[in-house]
């Protein structure tokens, strides 16, 4: 299993790499835009669903112009969905009363506040993920330091995603030999793990201090620099404006309900 | 357990990023006074130590379900709780990012759960003065036990209220505390265990690297407990004035704010020759035109506790059908969208 989820970040973070529209972007840019972005699709009240239709504009976009794997990025969204689903899955057990009947199918409140929560569910978590998958993780840290994230905070994230490989590596060691070692259950007490855990921890302790020695003679004095320098050109400015008023279009605007009665209309 | 977007509103998130990066705020200034350049490096990697340690998971005695530690109260042993909780809001910013566990609003709420209790109130409050420095290791299991489960069950706690400040959930209040609670005993007592495995060992092998870590980085001496209960009644009062009179205003926050901005006129008109003129004209210019189904015909019996006057979708046929027709041409239009662009860019 976590051979899997380490494969994934390594795999997000390749992603991160590539060379295009929405990858050139400045992280910034497209830092704020995601998170008015999450900020708009949350504000929706309870039994919203047709308002947050329009919105898969956004996902969509950034997976087209990123080059980005649509199954990947519905596999990862599918995977984590445990918390909503378990949360969201009480209300058509509690809301019972019924609210739209259609061509004589009954549906309740209960099943559309769930399906408005799954919507917002999977518009929220794609596009934290197309963030991720569009812009590299120091980029992202070096957007949060100009916003003004303190930079203890900034070079903390900068240097825990560095060593998260190396740890990951180290971890999946200890299991492998964990599992070589020991026959169905065994080895898998909490008294073994706590003591494969110690010896990680020592071994981390012992890492800690030579990377602290390294950096020392290369002449570390207390901060981190970065050296890709990012600057705010005319074409973020537009991604972010436009990003902005479409939000806001499609949050006050009726698309659905426009759509629907002219085609109505047009039909006849 | 990780709280998700799709549960919050925007006022209970937002809310709870300001008091998270508020509490990041604080922390950083408090380590530039105090700390040595050695623990930069030493806090990034214990970051990453804490994500390795999920790997190796083992199994609950009894159960025969597998658990892992959470890390919170481990860190803050070792580093002190200001240090512990920057790591652990990096650990969480990671976590969000790249396994998308949560999401991004939900990232201050998870920072706010799985920092600060372990952080601010189990580790300064329970674990320091039960433990000192000669004190046997059956008194470690105990402090650390408890230490994890209260940590654990005010982070419970608060999903609980965080989902029903939102009220996008309907699980009413008794029945989702009733579900939470012993749920993270369970994993507070299993994550108590595993904290008191760990700094044993380390005692035994190395009790250099506890007793060096806590008096080269004496951070916790400072923190007093009247400091902590004044900040912590401080955070309270502001956060629940602020996140009720929200929720009491209207439950949806946004749309109550833009509405104050923008003065959808309130008071009455008056009936003379331009009111239905004016009318009209404000019928179009709506700014925000009540497009679904709700609200459309008056609200029905019962309010529901914590959701007083929600108003609920009512049948309309018409309206439903040019609804489903309207989505599924918006669907395809994204589709469509997506594709052309992606056979464009093939060439």
């Amino acid at each position: 299993m976590f051979d899997a989820e380490y494969f994934n970040l390594g795999y997000l973070d390749t992603l991160s790499y590539q060379n295009t529209v929405i990858h050139r972007l400045d992280p910034r840019a497209k830092l704020i835009a995601t998170l008015a972005f999450i900020l708009t699709v949350v504000s929706f009240p309870k039994y919203e669903i047709t308002g947050l239709l329009p919105f898969f504009l956004f996902p969509v976009l950034l997976i087209s112009f990123g080059d980005i794997p649509v199954r990947f990025i519905l596999k990862k969204v599918l995977l984590v969905s445990s918390f909503a689903v378990f949360i969201g899955i009480f209300n058509p057990l509690l809301d019972r009363q019924i609210s739209i009947s259609f061509l004589g199918i009954s549906i309740s409140g209960g099943w559309i506040s769930f399906l408005s929560i799954m919507l917002k569910f999977f518009l929220t978590i794609s596009s934290a993920l197309l963030l991720i998958a569009t812009t590299s993780f120091p980029g992202i840290c070096h957007a949060l330091q100009k916003i003004g994230m303190p930079e203890i905070f900034v070079s903390q994230l900068l240097f825990l995603y560095r060593y998260i490989f190396v740890l990951l590596e180290e971890a999946m060691k200890i299991v492998r030999a964990r599992d070589m070692r020991s026959f169905g259950r065994k080895g898998h007490d909490i008294k073994t793990v706590t003591r494969l855990i110690g010896t990680l921890f020592l071994r981390t302790m012992e890492r800690a201090e030579r990377v602290y020695q390294a950096m020392l003679s290369r002449g570390f004095s207390g901060s981190l620099h970065t050296v890709k320098p990012y600057s705010f050109r005319a074409v973020d400015a537009v991604f972010l404006f436009t990003t902005i008023v479409l939000l806001y279009l499609f949050r006050t605007r009726d698309i659905v309900g426009t759509l629907g009665r002219l085609s109505m209309r047009a039909l006849g | 357990m990780h709280m998700a977007d799709a549960l919050l509103s925007p006022a209970v998130g937002t809310a709870f990023w300001a008091g998270t990066i508020g509490t990041i705020a604080y922390c950083t200034r408090k380590l530039k006074n105090t700390m040595d350049e050695k623990l930069v490096p030493l806090m990034g990697v214990l970051g990453a130590f804490i994500f390795a340690v999920q790997m190796i998971n083992f199994t609950i005695p009894g159960t025969g379900s597998s658990g892992h530690l959470g890390g919170g109260l481990i860190l803050a042993v070792i580093l002190g709780p200001y240090a512990a909780f920057i790591v652990m809001a990096s650990v969480l910013t990671i976590q969000a990012f790249f396994f998308a566990d949560g999401g991004l609003l939900a990232l201050g709420c998870n920072i706010w759960n799985l920092g600060i209790y372990p952080c601010f109130i189990a580790y300064p409050l329970i674990y320091k003065p039960l433990v000192k420095a000669g004190s046997s290791p059956k008194r470690i299991t105990l402090a650390a036990l408890i230490s994890a489960v209260v940590g654990l069950q005010l982070g419970a706690f608060s999903v609980v209220i965080q989902t029903l400040l939102s009220g996008q959930s309907d699980l009413p209040f008794r029945t989702f505390g009733l579900m939470m609670q012993p749920l993270h005993l369970a994993i507070g007592l299993v994550e108590g265990f595993a904290t008191a495995g760990v700094i044993n060992f380390v005692r035994v092998s190395r009790p250099e690297i506890l007793e060096s870590v806590a008096s080269e980085h004496p951070l916790p001496a400072n923190i007093s407990i009247r400091n902590i209960v004044i900040g912590l009644l401080v955070a309270a009062v502001l956060s629940g004035g602020i996140l009720s009179w929200f929720a009491s205003v209207n439950p949806d926050g946004l749309e109550w704010s833009i509405e104050k901005v923008i003065g959808k006129p309130e008071f009455p008109e008056k009936e003379n020759v331009m009111a239905p003129v004016a009318r009209s004209i404000q019928k179009k210019t709506a700014f925000l035109p009540d497009y679904n189904f709700r609200k459309s015909e008056g609200v029905s019996e019962g309010p529901m506790p914590g959701q007083a006057s929600m108003p609920r979708p009512v049948a309309d046929p018409g309206r439903s059908v040019s609804g489903i027709l309207g989505s599924v041409m918006v669907l395809a239009a994204v589709l469509v969208a997506g594709l052309a662009i992606r056979a464009a860019r093939k060439k």
